[in-house]
C-alpha cells in the first residue's frame, strides 16, 4: 500500500485534474466518433447474431482481450464482481451479459463501442482498470465481431456495485475524465493490423503494456518504460524487452509463443496473473498469432537495465541458503537449478527473475500456481513457505537462486518480505522450540 | 426423490486410481461423469508439499492420508463358528480417505501380473495334469480362472503404464527375453515409459549376490519414476528424489504415480466430470424390477441425505467396501461357504508374505535413500516360474532386496536380535544397526479357499447404521508350504550376501490377524470369472446380476499374485471403462450371455 503522503499528493492531483477536465473540455480525449460506424438501434438484448462466423471471431477476440479473467467470478461467465485492488480502494468488475436490468443488455452496439474503446460507459466515465486504453486500438472489424458474440452470451442478472469500494475522490467517475486527458491516447491502431499483427495484438486486445509497463503515481502506464516491467497486485510483470540480463534477450519467438500458448517455454512457467492470462486468453491465440506476437517483442530495443556482477556464495549465509535451497527447493527445482520443463520454473537461465524479486516473494510466502492449458495440463503448485521460513531465510534463498548458475542479481532484502508478508496477510513463522 | 441431483451417464462411487482411470476414460469419450468420493479433496502443493510430506510421525505413525475406523472398520475372525470382533486401531487395512484414494498413499511398486496368475486352474491342470488340480481343489482351494488372459490384459497394462509413468527395464519384449529385466514377465509390446530407478548400495549387494547364485535380478518396475515425463493426457511428472516417504505419504514433488500427480489435473478442467467430495455412498438403489440400478443414495459431511441417479453405476472404492456395498445395495447373493452358493464375498484372499533381515558389520547401507517401490527382485520362485511336480504346493513369491526407507522412527526396531530395546543400549545399536540393517521380502501368492468370504457383521454397524463387513480368514496349508519354501530361498540370499545376526518373520507362522501384517494387499470378495456361479462379476466387471453395474478393485482379482495389486486394477479400470463407453451405452445389457 502507498504511504499516507503519496495517497495524499494523489488525492490533491486528481482533485485538479478534474477540475481542469471540468473546465476545459478535451474534446480529442472525449471524441467518440470513431463509433459512429456502429449501430445505435438494436440493444444487446434485442440483438441477435445469425453470423456464425462472425462469432466465432468476435470469441477470439474476447479471448485475446482476456475479457473473462475479470468479468467472470463466483455469479456465471462474463457477470462480473471480480474485485480489482488498486491504491485508490478496491473496484469490482462490472456485469457484461446481455441482461437488462445489470448487465450491458440495454447498451447498442454503439454504445458498446464508447465503453471498450473510449471509456465511456453507460453509468459514466469507465477507470482505468478496464484496459480500453489498449482496447482504443481495436479495428472497428473487430469490434463488430465482438459485440456478434457478446450477443450469444447467457444473460445473468447480478447487479454489481463498481466504484463503491473506491476512496474519495477516487469514487467520482467524472474524474477519469481529467485522468483520460492527461494519460488515454483516444486515437485507433496507427499501422496495419495486418502487416504489423504482433504490434496490434500486444498493444490491443492483448493489453500486455497494462502490467509490463511501469506505472506512475496515477496509475498511467509510463510510455517512456514501454513493457520495461511493472508491479501489478503483489507481482512483477517482467521486462519483454530485448534486455539479454532481465529481458526477453535470450528468446526466440517461438520460445514466447510456446511460453502464450502452453504456459512454460521450457525454463519459466507462468504464474500469479500472467498464470489467468495465459490459462483464459493467451493459449487460444493461434501460432501464427503467437509467432506475431513474439516476433514482435523480440524486435524490440533493450531496456538499460546494466547487468548486476554475481554475490558471492561462500558466505555463511549463502552456505546456509544452499542447504535450504536443498531441503525445501532442490525436490521439484533441481539440485542445479534446471527445473522440471513444462511444469516448475528453472532458475538457471531465467533473466525473468533476475530484476524485481517481487513476485519471487509473493510466491514464497503465498504459493502459486501454473496455469492449466490444453498442452501443459499439469498446472502444478508451488507451496507457500511462510509457515516455516523466517523473513531473512525467504531473503536469503531467493538471493541464493538469484546469484547461482550463472545469475547475478540484487539481494533480496528481508524488510521487503516482512512487507510483503503482511500486506498479502501471509501467515507467519511457526515458533519452533529451543533449549 | 428428496434431494436428488441431475442424472448423469456414469456414477463413480471413490474416486481412487480405478475410479480416475474409468471416469478420464468415460468423460473424454463423452460421457458425463459424477464421482462420490468419502474422504477430501487433497492436492499435492497444498497438502504434501516435499517441505510437509516427509512428516512421518503425521502420514506415517499417525496415518493422516488413511480413512480413521472411527468412521468405517471391519470385523474379522479366523473361522466359521468364531465370533468376529471389530478392528479397533491401525491395522493392515489401508482405506483411501480422500481423492486419489489409495492411489495417493501407496509405496508404488508397478507389476503386471504373470500370465500364469490369471490361469491358475486351467494352467495347473495343465502342466501337472487335472489329478493334481483335483487334490487341491479336494484340500479346500477354490481355485478359478479370471476370464481374461494376459495377452488381452497386456494393451490396458501398457495404456495404465503410460498414465502411471512406469519406471523399470522390459524383459519380454514380444517374447524375446532380456537379461537386466524380468525375464519371467509376459510378452510386453514396448518398453516402459520411463527408465528404471537406480541402485543403492543394498540393491547392489543383492543383484550381484543373486546373480551368482544363477538368479534373475532385476530393478523392480516402479510408480516413483525416474525422470520427468509427460503422460498421454499431458500431463507431467517429476522426477523422483529417492527421499523414501511414499508408502503413506503423498508425494509432493509430483514423481509417485498416483491420481493426483497423473489424471486428476486433466480430468478436474473437464466440463462433463464432477467430483462431489466429503460424500458417502450408502448403497445403490435398484429399479422396481430389481435387475438394473437407477442410481446411488449417498449422505454428505453435514448428514444431508441425496440421490445421484445415472445409467451407470461404477463401484470403485477399496476393495472391502467394493463388496460391501454391493452387499448393502443388495446385488448379487452373499456367498454361503457350508452350500458354497452365491457368488459376492467369495473367493476372499490375501497376500503370503515373509522376511528376512539381515546385519552387516561395518556396512554403510545409507537407508535414508529410499524409494516406495525401490528394489531389486528376482521371479525365479514365482507363480510357476519353477517346476512345482515335487513340491506339495503351487504358487511362489517375488523375493526382492529393497531399499523402500529410511524413515527414523518406523526402523527405530530394525536392530540386531539381543540388544535392549530402550535406553543408551538402543541408542548405539540404532546408530549402528540403521547403517548396517538389510532386507529382504517374499511377497508371495494366495489362493482362494472355500471358508475365506466376506460378509456382513451380525451385530456390528457404521456410523450410519449400516452393518460393517465381516471378514473370515486364516492361512491355507498349500501358501503356508509356499511362503516357507521361499523363505528358505530367502535366506540362502541373505547368507550368500554375508548378512548376519538374521532375524526371519515368516507371517504364516501363526494365524492370520490384521495388526500383524506386513502387506496391505486384501484381494477377491468381488471377482471376475466367465462362469457366473463361481464368479460375481463377468470378464469385462460387469455385474453378472445387474447388467447396469460395474465394479473395479482387487475386489475381482480370484487369486492373489505374487506381486502388488495396483498396476493389474489400473488396467482392470481401463478395460470396464472401454467396454462401457465403446459397447455398453450404445447397448446396454449383459456384455457376456451368462
Amino acid at each position: 500500500m502507498a504511504s499516507i503522503k503519496k495517497i495524499g499528493a494523489g488525492v490533491l492531483g486528481v482533485a485538479v485534474i478534474a477540475a481542469a477536465g471540468a473546465g476545459v473540455w478535451a474534446y480529442q480525449t472525449l471524441n467518440t466518433s470513431r463509433s459512429a460506424v456502429a449501430d445505435d438501434t438494436l440493444t444487446l438484448a434485442e440483438f441477435t447474431s445469425e453470423d456464425q462466423d462472425a462469432i466465432a471471431r468476435g470469441e477470439y477476440v474476447m479471448r485475446a482481450g482476456d475479457c473473462v479473467a475479470c468479468h467472470t467470478r463466483g455469479a456465471g461467465a462474463f457477470a462480473g464482481g471480480y474485485e480489482i485492488a488498486t491504491p485508490f480502494g478496491t473496484l469490482v468488475s462490472s456485469n457484461i451479459t446481455p441482461d437488462v436490468e445489470t448487465g450491458i443488455g440495454a447498451m447498442t452496439e454503439r454504445d458498446f463501442f464508447n465503453a471498450v474503446r473510449h471509456g465511456q460507459g453507460s453509468e459514466g466515465m469507465l477507470y482505468p482498470a478496464m484496459p480500453y486504453t489498449a482496447y482504443a486500438k481495436l479495428t472497428d472489424q473487430d469490434m463488430h465481431d465482438l459485440w456478434d458474440y457478446m450477443s450469444t452470451v447467457e444473460p445473468v442478472s447480478n447487479p454489481i456495485d463498481e466504484n463503491g469500494g473506491m476512496r474519495f475522490p477516487y469514487n467520482q467517475r467524472l474524474a477519469m475524465a481529467g485522468w483520460n486527458m492527461l494519460f488515454f491516447d483516444n486515437a485507433g491502431f496507427d499501422g496495419d493490423p495486418e502487416a504489423e499483427r504482433g504490434r496490434y495484438l500486444v498493444d490491443g486486445a492483448g493489453h500486455c503494456s497494462a502490467c509490463h509497463s511501469p506505472r506512475n503515481e496515477l496509475g498511467a502506464e509510463m510510455a517512456s518504460a514501454y513493457l520495461e516491467g511493472g508491479v501489478v497486485d503483489g507481482w512483477y510483470a517482467p521486462d519483454l524487452t530485448q534486455n539479454p540480463h532481465v529481458g526477453l534477450g535470450g528468446s526466440t519467438a517461438e520460445e514466447i509463443a510456446d511460453y502464450l500458448r502452453t504456459g512454460s517455454d521450457g525454463t519459466s512457467v507462468a504464474a500469479g496473473p500472467m498464470a489467468e492470462a495465459v490459462e483464459h486468453s493467451l493459449q487460444y491465440l493461434t501460432q501464427e498469432d503467437a509467432l506475431a506476437v513474439g516476433s514482435y517483442l523480440t524486435s524490440l530495443d533493450a531496456s538499460d537495465v546494466a547487468p548486476v556482477a554475481p554475490l558471492s556464495l561462500e558466505t555463511a549465509e549463502m552456505q546456509r541458503a544452499a542447504d535450504d535451497y536443498e531441503v525445501n527447493c532442490s525436490a521439484c527445482h533441481g539440485l542445479a537449478g534446471e527445473g522440471i520443463t513444462g511444469m516448475v520454473p528453472a532458475f538457471a537461465g531465467n533473466t525473468a527473475m533476475l530484476s524485481n524479486p517481487t513476485g519471487m516473494i509473493h510466491a514464497m510466502l503465498k504459493g502459486a500456481r501454473a496455469p492449466h492449458t490444453g498442452v501443459l495440463q499439469t498446472a502444478a503448485g508451488m507451496p507457500s513457505f511462510a509457515w516455516k521460513m523466517s523473513d531473512a531465510q525467504v531473503a536469503e534463498i531467493l538471493t541464493y537462486v538469484r546469484n547461482n548458475w550463472g545469475n547475478g542479481a540484487a539481494a533480496v532484502d528481508p524488510a521487503a518480505v516482512a512487507q510483503m508478508r503482511e500486506d498479502l496477510g501471509a501467515r507467519e513463522k511457526i515458533g519452533t522450540p529451543t533449549n | 426423490m428428496a434431494n436428488e441431483r441431475p442424472k448423469a451417464d456414469v456414477v463413480i462411487v471413490g474416486l481412487g486410481w480405478a475410479g480416475s482411470v474409468m471416469a478420464e476414460e468415460l468423460t473424454r469419450a463423452g460421457l458425463n461423469v459424477v464421482a462420490i468420493e468419502r474422504g477430501a479433496w487433497r492436492d499435492t502443493s497444498t497438502d504434501f508439499p516435499p517441505a510437509v510430506d516427509p512428516d512421518e510421525l503425521r502420514w506415517h505413525t499417525r496415518r493422516e492420508l488413511l480413512q480413521p475406523m472411527s468412521v468405517e472398520t471391519t470385523t474379522f475372525r479366523n473361522k466359521t463358528g468364531q465370533t468376529a470382533a471389530p478392528v479397533r486401531n491401525w491395522n493392515a487395512f489401508q482405506f483411501g480417505w480422500n481423492v486419489g484414494g489409495a492411489g495417493t498413499h501407496w509405496a508404488g511398486m508397478s507389476w503386471r501380473f504373470l500370465p500364469w496368475d490369471f490361469e491358475v486352474a486351467t494352467q495347473t491342470a495343465e502342466r501337472y495334469g487335472q489329478e493334481r488340480l483335483d487334490s487341491l481343489m479336494a484340500e479346500g482351494l477354490q481355485l478359478q480362472d479370471w476370464g481374461v488372459t494376459y495377452e488381452e490384459m497386456a494393451p490396458y497394462y501398457d495404456r495404465f503404464e503410460r498414465i502411471a509413468g512406469t519406471s523399470g527395464k522390459a524383459g519380454n519384449l514380444n517374447g524375446e527375453r532380456i537379461k537386466g529385466g524380468n525375464v519371467f514377465e509376459g510378452p510386453r509390446e514396448r518398453d516402459y515409459p520411463t527408465p528404471e530407478l537406480k541402485d543403492t548400495n543394498w540393491m547392489r549387494m543383492y543383484r550381484e549376490t543373486t546373480e551368482g547364485m544363477g538368479y534373475n535380478p532385476f530393478t523392480i518396475p516402479a510408480g516413483n519414476i525416474s525422470q520427468s515425463y509427460v503422460n498421454p493426457l499431458g500431463v507431467t511428472m517429476g522426477p523422483c528424489t529417492y527421499c523414501g516417504f511414499c508408502d503413506f505419504h503423498g508425494c509432493g514433488n509430483f514423481s509417485k504415480s498416483s491420481p493426483q500427480a497423473c489424471i486428476l489435473p486433466a480430468l478436474m478442467r473437464r466440463p462433463n466430470f464432477t467430483v462431489l467430495t466429503e460424500t458417502e455412498v450408502l448403497h445403490a438403489v435398484k429399479h422396481e424390477d430389481g435387475k438394473t440400478v437407477k442410481g446411488v443414495q449417498f449422505v454428505t459431511r453435514d448428514g444431508e441425505e441425496g440421490f445421484q441417479p445415472a445409467d451407470v453405476v461404477c463401484i470403485t472404492a477399496y476393495q472391502m467396501d467394493n463388496v460391501r456395498l454391493m452387499l448393502l445395495s443388495g446385488i448379487g447373493e452373499q456367498y454361503d461357504p457350508t452350500t458354497m452358493r452365491g457368488t459376492i464375498g467369495r473367493n476372499y484372499n490375501y497376500q503370503t508374505c515373509s522376511s528376512v533381515t539381515g546385519f552387516f558389520s561395518g556396512a554403510k547401507m545409507n537407508p535414508f535413500i529410499g524409494g516406495g517401490a525401490l528394489g531389486v527382485q528376482i521371479d525365479d520362485y514365482n507363480g510357476d516360474n519353477f517346476d512345482h511336480a515335487d513340491l506339495d504346493f503351487i504358487g511362489g513369491a517375488g523375493i526382492m532386496g529393497y531399499s523402500t526407507n529410511g524413515r527414523p522412527i518406523a526402523n527405530m526396531n530394525g536392530i540386531r536380535p539381543g540388544n535392549k530395546r530402550w535406553g543408551s543400549e538402543w541408542k548405539e545399536a540404532y546408530a549402528r544397526d540403521y547403517q548396517e540393517v538389510a532386507n529382504i521380502f517374499c511377497q508371495g501368492t494366495s489362493m482362494p479357499t472355500r471358508d475365506a468370504y466376506l460378509s456382513l457383521d451380525p451385530t456390528y454397524k457404521d456410523r450410519h447404521g449400516q452393518p460393517l463387513l465381516r471378514l473370515t480368514f486364516d492361512w491355507n496349508r498349500n501358501d503356508k508350504s509356499m511362503i516357507d519354501y521361499a523363505t528358505e530361498k530367502a535366506i540362502e540370499i541373505m547368507k550368500e550376501a554375508g548378512g548376519e545376526d538374521l532375524m526371519v518373520d515368516n507371517q504364516a507362522e501363526a494365524a492370520w490377524n490384521p495388526y500383524k501384517q506386513h502387506s496391505s494387499h486384501t484381494i477377491g470378495g468381488l471377482v471376475m470369472g466367465s462362469d457366473p456361479s463361481t464368479s460375481a462379476l463377468n470378464p469385462y466387471l460387469q455385474s453378472w446380476d445387474c447388467h447396469n453395474m460395474f465394479s473395479v478393485g482387487a475386489s475381482a482379482f480370484p487369486n492373489n499374485g505374487g506381486y502388488n495389486p495396483t498396476l493389474t486394477v489400473g488396467a482392470l479400470a481401463v478395460r470396464a471403462a472401454r467396454a462401457i463407453h465403446e459397447t455398453y451405452i450404445n447397448n446396454p445389457g449383459p456384455l457376456v450371455e451368462a
